[in-house]
């Protein structure tokens, strides 16, 4: 028998490839392409007044200048509100070049196209942009004040509110017999990925059609978005995503100006023309993530059961609203991860700042979300003096309420309903991975040593594998190979190796017969893209049935050729043979030979399919509902997505001198569902507590009041070495099969980074004995903290010390009654 | 993130590279590791009209060592002068700075002397140069001088070299008989540049009693800052000595400017407890050398 591939930790096929340094990314390819470069805003928030472009003339090398005034039709109207909904009071969108405005620093404001990059960029060195300048917002604070606003018209800096409300949680608040009152606050960060976004496009004027490569999560949304913009029939577009390095959401954002102005300059010049963009543009005009400040209100009994949660959340959506409010309604539902409060209001506003946009950013949302629900776990079980991890499965919901309905809508416009998940076993199996129960023995022991250490817990639920669709396509050659197709995009994750396990099963043909295909609208124009953790569940599962419905096209050809029942065939190592009788048996490829008659032969094996000797001369060579051919085109489209959730707990050491923060030791306890190769999920997880380490301990968007980005480099944006993440990171898995997918697969893409801020802020409050309201911290800050509470400024945990304080993070707003 | 138009010149002497330097003037710029330069130019932070890659220039790689002291050549690269034992045996304060330089690929390319003429206050070797009283090596065409390291040190990121003249060599003295160093730094991330640094120098008498404690600092000041912390320990036994006292008596002096990594207060407050761990360390090493000797 073929061994099963499925669940098997099979090494990466693109691997080789990849680390050979034979990938072809975005600025491998168009070597003898024009470059283009951009002349980027400086100031934060300005009015254009004059553009002066008679220095930059004379340089050798130049081909165009582009200002927002040449751009015709709809190229230069403001780029796309690409995810409409209700709650959006006023979006507001940039242009491709600004348009008399710029609201953030290094918003584009001129394009230039010459020979070469060194060119291009001398060229808008010598361009002369006058600007008079605007008030800055930047901050949460400074747009919700909104002494000024980004928008004239937009008032109160407000893009979206959004209340949802599940029973009468203010009133559940004020009669529960424990109250608190959390101000939280979560630091912007970003993506950074190793390749930053790149746009590649030329202009075939004979056959008037347009290729776009780019450096995409969207390869049909990029399409779509340009063929609109440029007025072009949508076959006359292709786009292709090649070697991705790296996208982690930004690159989901669609489209980019750089999206719209290359192939418009392309067609325009009828020169092929690329923009790679760099490092510090990357910093500056890219997406952000993460700014939000919170407030939160709970009731709860003596138990630590939520009976209400009041929370309002202010989100920083930068300048402008592409994506929707997307982030700020993923915050909002997911917060409640595994529990279930007596009753539920949360509230948003979504604010514009003179900052760059912000776009989801692994994770989208939730870590937020997961921060806020946490700190307030840990602030119930420290008011109790309860043990942190028994408040949190007091309130979990049970294996048998599933699926749970939390009554309401999730991100997709689907209610939130919880598939499944073993909230009480993954918990049981992160106590015993960490050793939660002997912690305490282990703190004395540190401290004996002059050492302080501390443990944080935190849980998660995540809703992966969001619809609408995405497609698989699969052919069988008659060479016996398989190449499969689908239309989302590839950064990195190991599509090409777990796809290829699904066919490989399905087909019965070995891993190295089979070529995986992703992003690519030649090959598949219909899909929606790479994000929320939804590649294995949706292209997954579209690819595994159309390779079942290849399997079975194959048995019927392969069953009417040996003249067997179909169901009497396996296919094994690439032959289709009778069950136990090996001997009567065909190649699959003769098979995919079989399946398309013929009348012109071009070799033996095309001969045995020539009319002339396949077929029932009484019938049609092709049967009305057949179609020549052994491949199939199918989708995967399910009515709500699929919830995974995890559990993560980590140890950490603080330095009682230099404040520096260690991590001893990081668990993670996952569950996606059935797993198709452990090896690639632990590849995620390991990657995500990587950037969650980063988020929570290292990474900030360091705007200063007048919105410059003071560290807009790899020097001061720290992002983490390998040195700074843990040398192992201990996974143990539970696997509760999705009932909503045939493969009962849920997505694993962002798990690891999700809880990082809420479990790191609870092992350092638990290390240092003081709350911790505000991440990332650094040790800078954790100094500035302790001299504060050595100060009796910031309370100590009531856990700890029976140290009274009039300090009020969190308060008791009500005293505590015992019933 | 490309660089301006430059011309290009590649010496093969030392007397060619002089000349052209001498030719460009205040235009020029020296390129040898390039590890601060390169990306100065990318982000058109800087854009000489002249750059005199002196890669080509022949004898300039050299780590000379003797009884009195260490001089190393303006090619010699970090990793070269971090590995060289000779040099570590008579100045070990350079292999313990050196392995806090950056990462290994940037120590691979990058040169001390060229990193003593960035002069930039949070680079490792200023801090070197200045505890052990050292000096650099200056030429141009037709003349050379050499300037102590508490005079070629002007500001951030500026020396005293002037247009047409080139760092060719610094000098790294012994420090006395019965001298202990370490440094010690508090960076955000592996590598980094430290939020603060410390260089410091204990020297003991016959009967292991401190005879001097000296530190220098980096990130700390615009300049390095040197400070003698003697009169805290001074005829203390090493292993009795007051330290912390020694690390409070440099929180006075310590006047540091706040940045996005670390408060002021924070780094004062490093430079204190790294002021007393470092000279701890350092005493224990004097404590451990045989008689006469010094590591």
């Amino acid at each position: 028998m073929t061994t099963k591939q499925f669940g098997a930790p099979v090494q990466r096929t693109e691997d080789v490839r990849l680390l050979k340094g034979n990938g072809r990314y975005l600025d491998d390819l168009g070597q003898d392409a024009l470059a283009a470069a951009f002349v980027r805003s400086p100031h934060a928030h300005a009015r254009i007044v004059d553009i002066d472009v008679t220095d930059a003339l004379e340089v050798e090398g130049l081909v165009a200048i582009y200002t927002h005034e040449d751009l015709p039709g709809r190229v230069g109207e403001p780029l796309p509100l690409l995810i409409p909904h209700p709650a959006i009071v006023a979006g507001r969108t940039g242009y491709a070049l600004a348009k008399d405005r710029v609201n953030h620093v290094g918003e584009p404001i001129v394009m230039v196209v010459a020979s070469d990059r060194y060119v291009a960029e001398d060229v808008c060195g010598r361009i002369t942009v006058t600007y008079e300048v605007l008030p800055p917002v930047v901050g949460v604070e400074t747009a919700r004040d909104a002494k000024h606003l980004v928008h004239e018209d937009v008032a109160g800096n407000v893009a979206g509110h959004l209340v949802q409300e599940v029973g009468d949680a203010p009133a559940a608040v004020d009669s529960a017999p424990h109250t608190l009152e959390l101000d939280l606050k979560v630091e912007r960060s970003a993506c950074i990925p190793m390749e930053g976004r790149g746009v590649y496009a030329r202009w075939d004027a004979d056959d008037e059609s347009l290729r776009i490569y780019t450096s995409t999560q969207t390869t049909t949304g990029v399409r779509a978005a340009v063929a609109t913009k440029l007025d072009l029939p949508l076959n006359r577009v292709e786009c292709i995503a090649p070697d991705v390095g790296g996208g982690f959401g930004v690159k989901i954002m669609h489209p980019w100006p750089e999206e719209v102005l290359v192939p418009w300059a392309a067609r325009l010049l009828d020169r092929e023309i690329k923009w790679t963009e760099d490092r510090r543009e990357h910093f500056v005009s890219s997406a952000h993530e993460r700014g939000q400040v919170q407030k939160v209100r709970v009731g709860f009994d003596d138990e630590g059961r939520v009976l209400g949660l009041d929370v309002k959340i202010w989100h920083d959506n930068g300048a402008y609203v592409p994506y929707g409010l997307i982030v700020p309604i993923i915050t909002s539902t997911q917060l409640l991860g595994p529990y279930k409060p007596g009753a539920y209001k949360v509230e948003f506003w979504s604010l514009y700042t003179n900052t760059v946009i912000v776009t989801p950013y692994r994770g989208a949302g939730r870590p937020q979300g997961v921060y806020a629900m946490e700190r307030t776990m840990d602030a119930i079980a420290d008011y109790l003096g309860k043990d942190r991890v028994a408040v949190r499965e007091a309130n979990f919901i049970q294996p048998d309420e599933m699926p749970y309905d939390h009554h309401m809508i999730f991100q997709d416009g689907r209610p939130l309903i919880y598939d499944s998940g073993d909230f009480p076993g993954s918990m049981d199996k992160l106590k015993a991975l960490v050793g939660w129960q002997d912690f305490e023995d282990y703190r004395e022991q540190a401290r004996a040593e002059g050492r302080r250490v501390g443990i944080g817990v935190a849980c998660y639920v995540e809703g992966t594998g969001v619809g609408p669709y995405e497609g698989g396509h699969v052919v069988v050659e008659s060479t016996g190979k398989v190449v499969v197709s689908t239309g989302l995009t590839s950064q990195g994750q190991g599509h090409e190796t777990v796809f290829a396990q699904i066919v490989a099963d399905e087909l019965g043909v070995p891993l190295e017969d089979i070529k995986v295909t992703t992003g690519d609208t030649r090959k598949m124009g219909y899909s929606v893209g790479t994000f929320a953790s939804r590649a294995a569940v949706m292209s997954g599962n579209a690819i595994g049935i159309a390779a079942r419905n290849v399997r079975t096209k194959a048995l019927r050809i392969a069953g009417e050729a040996l003249e067997v029942d179909p169901g009497d065939l396996e296919i094994v190592d690439g032959i289709v043979r009778v069950k136990g009788s090996p001997t009567s048996s065909m190649p699959l490829g003769t098979v995919a030979v079989l399946s398309n008659p013929l009348r012109y032969a071009f070799d033996t094996a095309s001969q045995a399919a020539t009319q002339f000797v396949v077929g029932d001369p009484d019938k049609p060579p092709v049967a009305e509902d057949d179609e020549p051919g052994l491949e199939d085109r199918d989708f995967y489209s399910p009515a709500q997505s699929t919830y995974a959730n995890g559990m993560h707990a980590v140890i950490v050491e603080t330095d009682p001198e230099t404040a520096e923060i260690k991590i001893l030791r990081y668990c993670v306890v996952h569950d996606c569902g059935n797993i198709i190769n452990p090896m690639i999920v632990e590849g995620q997880i390991h990657g995500g507590v990587a950037q969650g380490v980063g988020g929570a301990l290292y990474e900030r968007m360091e705007y200063d009041e007048n919105g410059q980005l003071l560290n807009a480099s790899f020097m001061d944006f720290l992002m983490p070495y390998v040195t700074e993440v843990p040398d192992r990171i201990e996974i143990d898995h539970l696997e509760t099969p999705s009932p909503l997918n045939p493969l009962g697969i849920k997505g694993a893409g962002e798990a690891g980074v999700i809880p990082s801020a809420a479990v790191f802020a609870s092992a350092i409050e638990d290390a240092e004995g003081f709350t911790i309201t505000s991440m990332p911290i650094s040790p800078s800050e954790l100094y500035a903290l302790r001299q504060r509470f050595a100060a009796g400024e910031i309370p100590a945990l009531r856990g700890r010390s029976a140290t009274a304080s009039t300090a009020t993070t969190p308060t008791p707003v009500t005293e505590a009654t015992t019933r | 993130m490309k660089p301006a138009p430059f011309t290009y010149h590649a010496p093969t002497t030392l007397a060619e590279a002089l000349d052209a330097l001498d030719r460009v003037g205040e235009d020029g710029k020296v390129l040898a590791g390039g590890q601060s330069l390169i990306p100065m130019l990318n982000m058109r932070l800087a854009s000489p009209a002249h750059l005199v890659d002196i890669n080509g220039v022949a004898g300039l790689g050299t780590v000379d060592v003797d009884a009195t002291g260490v001089r190393i050549g303006a090619l010699a690269r970090h990793a070269q002068v971090a590995g060289h034992d000779a040099a570590h045996s008579v100045v070990p304060l350079l292999r313990q700075a050196l392995q806090l330089v950056a990462h290994p690929v940037i120590r691979n390319r990058g040169t001390t002397v060229g990193s003593l003429a960035h002069a930039d206050p949070s680079g490792e070797m200023t801090a070197v140069l200045s505890l052990l009283g050292g000096s650099m090596d200056l030429a141009r065409k037709g003349a050379a001088r050499t300037v102590p390291a508490a005079e070629f040190f002007v500001g951030p990121l500026e020396s005293c070299l002037e247009p047409g003249e080139m760092a060719v060599s610094a000098w790294f003295p012994v420090p006395p008989p019965r001298t202990g160093t370490t440094f010690r730094e508090v960076a955000r991330r592996h590598g980094d540049y430290a939020m603060c640094g410390v260089a410091a120098a204990v020297t003991l008498d016959a009967d292991q009693r401190v005879l001097s404690a000296r530190t220098s600092y980096i990130s700390m000041t615009a300049t390095p800052l040197v400070l003698d912390l003697t009169e805290a320990v001074a005829g203390k036994p090493f292993d009795a000595a007051d330290w912390a006292a020694a690390g409070q008596l440099s929180a006075d002096q310590l006047d540091p400017e706040p940045d996005i990594h670390a408060t002021a207060d924070y780094r004062r407050h490093l430079g204190v407890v790294l002021t007393r761990q470092a000279l701890t360390d350092a005493a224990t090493v004097a404590a451990a050398q045989p008689q006469g000797a010094t590591r």
